[in-house]
């Protein structure tokens, strides 16, 4: 048996991805977003949150789908990782799950356009809902977005 | 009471004493015929001692004892200061320091100083056998006994009576102490401490409590039983430090009898005016201060430092960081109330707000200057280091130290010490010049290193300046491409700062001979990454033949700083207020272009034009086409620019905030801070945007 997970399930596009309830810190609604200079292309900009200054990703740009407008529904995510605290923006954001670490599954290479280093893998839930797990810390790795970057130059 | 109380007072003033005897043995040691330093050192080491003693610290009180008695021949003109003597004494000094750091770190203070000890016994016997000058107690004891004696109770006068019978010594102390201590309560408690190692204190005045809660004039009296010699005593009570006085009156039958009918006598005339009697006593004792001991009284002026009663207190630094931050949040919250009282509109609000901006104005004062430390904190080891080293080296250098009073932020302060160790090392190792070659190249046998410290800007500089050698580009290029860090097309196209530059490479090191002082290769690129890792920088400026300068650049660290806050388009940036220079505008017909660079004439020079917009990417406000354009002039040491901006929106003071741990650097930004109107604005670092 594994262990019994609750997850926070946000939407992109019509995927459906996961992130452990304990690296969320908030779920907020947009906010004015100060606009950062010189910087990848998918850091949106910096917001207030609370006195804290936390850059904002747009979570889209950061895995190469296209940007969407901002709707009503937009959300703000922010998590904090190897003491990096960061807002991701999503499409929506609007359930609470609990999940069983055995129904994850290693995933395929590309999950909705998606690389599966990104990815912890993904979980079946009801019948044809399949949820993808995202693995925070690669997300937000640096390094690999600096490679990325020389190789586009 | 616990000693451990005092354990870190002693520390402090130790450390505080032992800083006093460098400084003054430095002194001493260009001008030895000086015996008024002398005095001062003798002194210094005679309270060291005596603190010491009074802790229990024996090791530490008896090298301190045999430097005091090569010290006394010194100051009787017995002997005369030379080479070996200084050089045995700063071994002593060293030889404390380290017993001071163990008991800090919470060791006994011990080491095995036998061979110092030796070689100061033999200054003492070799040089003048028959002088070994021990501690002469000097006993005033006048058996006049004073009239405003303890009372005692029929139990203690038994008790005191039967010692005296059985053979004992009964003793009537009188101690005062320094007007100017800040903690008479802990130096009576090294008095009683110090009293009942040898003996027993039958009874006091003040009582016990009340000298620990420091209830009493400067002076207190006490009857003491004891085996000891009353000299002894007086010595080693006087020997506590900030002790004006001490009286010892060794009693009898007859004496103790006297004194107690007396006491019992003056009893009511006490309790009906004891305030006068106080006044009364202590008059008497500060006249006989000034009457009895000349020598005694030029202790302040001797080591201000020490004895000076400063009063502070030292307080953890993160209370200090969570005060600041606390403070910050306050600081918002004021600009916010400030926008929203002017968008009200109603006077009494306005006046509140506007009288809580001064308030808070002034804390934010307090608050800063709370973290602020002079850098001569950490300058003030560096004379005898840079001492040490040049007698090591055999070579003459003097240290010209300026600015040591400039402030620093108490975290840069902590962690600036090893790199300027580091280039101080460096510059007298291999800066300058052995003594023949300094003469063969006409220079004077002396080196001069310069070390200053100074404000300019938002930042401070530290350089260290010396009058060596100086660099040879030649040789870094030839080294780093033997180590492999650079190829040969590379060095043909750099400047020279580039190649000074290459010495902070990891793995390079010019010193034709490895010493023991600097130069085992790593080290430089050390330096240089700390600097970085405070945000600072280091610069080298170097003339073959003439000498170097390396020129360390450090932020103040200030996290509240005055800034003029401007906005393009619909953005709003924070440019710091001590970078600007002055703003205004000018006409599109000002701006020149020469070689390609836009200029603009300013107080009768040409400085470089940067429009802001671009530099940041502004997507929704451009100049060009503009009929007046708003200019900030900025300036980073000597070099100005200015900046295009839309429209300035005015002064302000911000809380400097980072932009989080996973952007990272951008250039020509330092941070951010927090609008009155909660939205996030970047500040601008105008060092990083002239180049």
């Amino acid at each position: 048996m594994g262990e019994e997970l609750k997850v926070i399930v946000f939407k992109l596009g019509h995927e459906e991805y996961g992130i452990e309830v304990d690296k969320v810190r908030n779920i907020e609604r947009m906010m004015p977003i100060t606009r950062v200079p010189k910087t990848f292309s998918f850091v949106k900009g910096v917001i207030n949150l609370r006195g804290v200054v936390i850059p904002v990703i747009d979570l889209r740009g950061r895995f190469g789908l296209p940007e969407s407008e901002y709707t009503d529904q937009t959300r703000l995510i922010i998590v904090a990782v190897n003491e990096m605290e960061v807002a991701f923006i999503v499409d929506s954001a609007n359930d609470v799950i609990d999940l069983n670490s055995d129904s994850i599954q290693t995933p395929p290479e590309v999950v909705g356009g998606v690389k599966a280093k990104y990815l912890d893998g993904v979980a079946k839930i009801g019948e044809d809902r399949l949820l993808i797990m995202l693995n925070l810390s690669e997300v937000l790795n640096k390094s690999e977005i600096i490679q990325l970057e020389s190789l586009e130059d | 009471m616990d000693m451990n109380q005092y354990l870190s007072m002693f520390i402090d003033e130790s450390n505080d004493h032992l800083q006093s005897l460098n400084e003054n043995m430095l002194q001493l040691e260009s001008n030895p015929n000086d015996l008024g330093i002398v005095q001062v050192i003798f002194r210094s080491a005679h309270t060291l001692k005596g603190m010491a003693a009074t802790m229990g610290f024996e090791d530490l009180a008896s090298l301190t004892h045999q430097m005091e008695n090569v010290l006394d021949l010194v100051r009787n003109e017995k002997l005369v200061m030379q080479e070996f003597i200084f050089d045995t004494l700063f071994k002593s000094l060293d030889a404390l320091e380290s017993m001071v750091q163990d008991i800090t770190q919470g060791g006994e203070g011990r080491a095995d100083v036998s061979s110092i000890v030796a070689a100061l016994q033999a200054i003492v016997r070799g040089e003048l056998e028959a002088a070994v000058t021990v501690e002469a107690p000097s006993s005033t004891s006048e058996q006049t006994i004073p009239l405003d004696a303890i009372q005692l109770d029929e139990y203690q006068y038994s008790v005191l009576e039967q010692s005296i019978t059985e053979g004992h010594r009964v003793l009537y102390l009188e101690v005062s102490i320094r007007e100017d201590s800040a903690l008479k309560a802990a130096r009576a408690y090294m008095v009683f401490d110090a009293l009942e190692r040898s003996g027993e204190v039958v009874k006091s005045y003040p009582s016990v409590q009340d000298i620990e809660q420091e209830n009493f004039e400067r002076s207190f009296s006490l009857y003491y039983i004891t085996q000891k010699e009353p000299g002894d005593l007086e010595s080693m009570i006087a020997n506590i430090s900030e002790i004006d006085q001490v009286k010892v009156v060794s009693l009898d039958h007859e004496s103790l009898k006297q004194m107690t009918q007396q006491s019992s006598n003056a009893a009511p005339k006490k309790a009906a005016e004891p305030k006068a009697e106080a006044a009364e006593k202590a008059k008497a004792s500060a006249d006989s201060t000034s009457a009895n001991a000349a020598p005694k009284q030029n202790k302040p002026s001797g080591n201000a430092a020490a004895s000076a009663p400063s009063r502070t207190i030292r307080v953890d630094i993160e209370r200090l960081d969570v005060l600041m931050n606390l403070f910050s949040e306050l600081l918002i919250d004021r600009v916010r109330l400030e926008q929203l009282a002017s968008e009200i509109k109603r006077q009494d609000l306005t006046e509140t707000i506007e009288h809580m901006t001064r308030v808070s104005a002034d804390l934010q004062n307090i608050v800063l200057k709370l973290r602020m430390v002079p850098v001569d904190t950490v300058f003030n080891r560096f004379p005898r280091m840079v001492r040490d080293l040049a007698k090591s080296l055999d070579k003459k250098i003097d240290l010209i130290i300026t600015g040591a009073e400039t402030e620093l932020d108490r975290t840069v302060i902590d962690e600036i010490g090893d790199p300027l160790v580091h280039l101080l090392r460096n510059a007298v190792d291999h800066g300058v010049e052995s003594v023949a070659d300094r003469v063969a190249a006409g220079k004077s046998d002396t080196g001069t290193v310069h070390l200053r410290a100074f404000h300019s800007g938002n930042h401070v500089f530290i350089e260290i300046e010396d009058d060596g050698a100086g660099i040879y580009r030649d040789k870094i290029v030839n080294k780093a491409l033997k180590n492999g860090i650079v190829t040969e097309e590379q060095t043909a196209a750099m400047s020279d700062e580039e190649v000074y530059q290459l010495l902070f490479a990891p793995g390079f090191s010019t010193a034709e001979v490895i010493s023991d002082i600097s130069g085992r290769g790593v080290g430089l690129d050390v330096v240089k990454s700390k600097i970085a890792s405070l945000g600072g920088n280091v610069t080298i400026f170097s003339q073959p033949g003439k000498g170097t300068k390396f020129s360390v650049q450090l932020p103040l660290t200030l996290s509240i700083i005055a800034a003029m806050l401007i906005k393009m388009g619909d953005e709003k940036f924070a440019i710091p207020l001590s970078s600007i220079v002055e703003t205004g505008a000018i006409k599109p017909d000002e701006i020149r272009t020469v070689h390609g660079t836009k200029m603009i004439e300013y107080r009768n020079s040409h400085i470089p034009y940067i429009s802001l917009s671009r530099f940041l990417d502004v997507p929704n406000y451009d100049e060009t086409g503009e009929e007046e354009t708003e200019i900030v002039v900025i300036r980073k040491g000597d070099r100005m620019a200015a900046l295009a901006v839309d429209d300035f929106i005015g002064q302000n003071e911000i809380v400097i905030k980072n932009l989080g741990k996973y952007l990272p650097q951008i250039q020509g930004i330092s941070g951010a801070t927090i609008l009155g109107d909660g939205q996030v604005a970047l500040i601008i670092d105008p060092n990083n945007i002239i180049k």
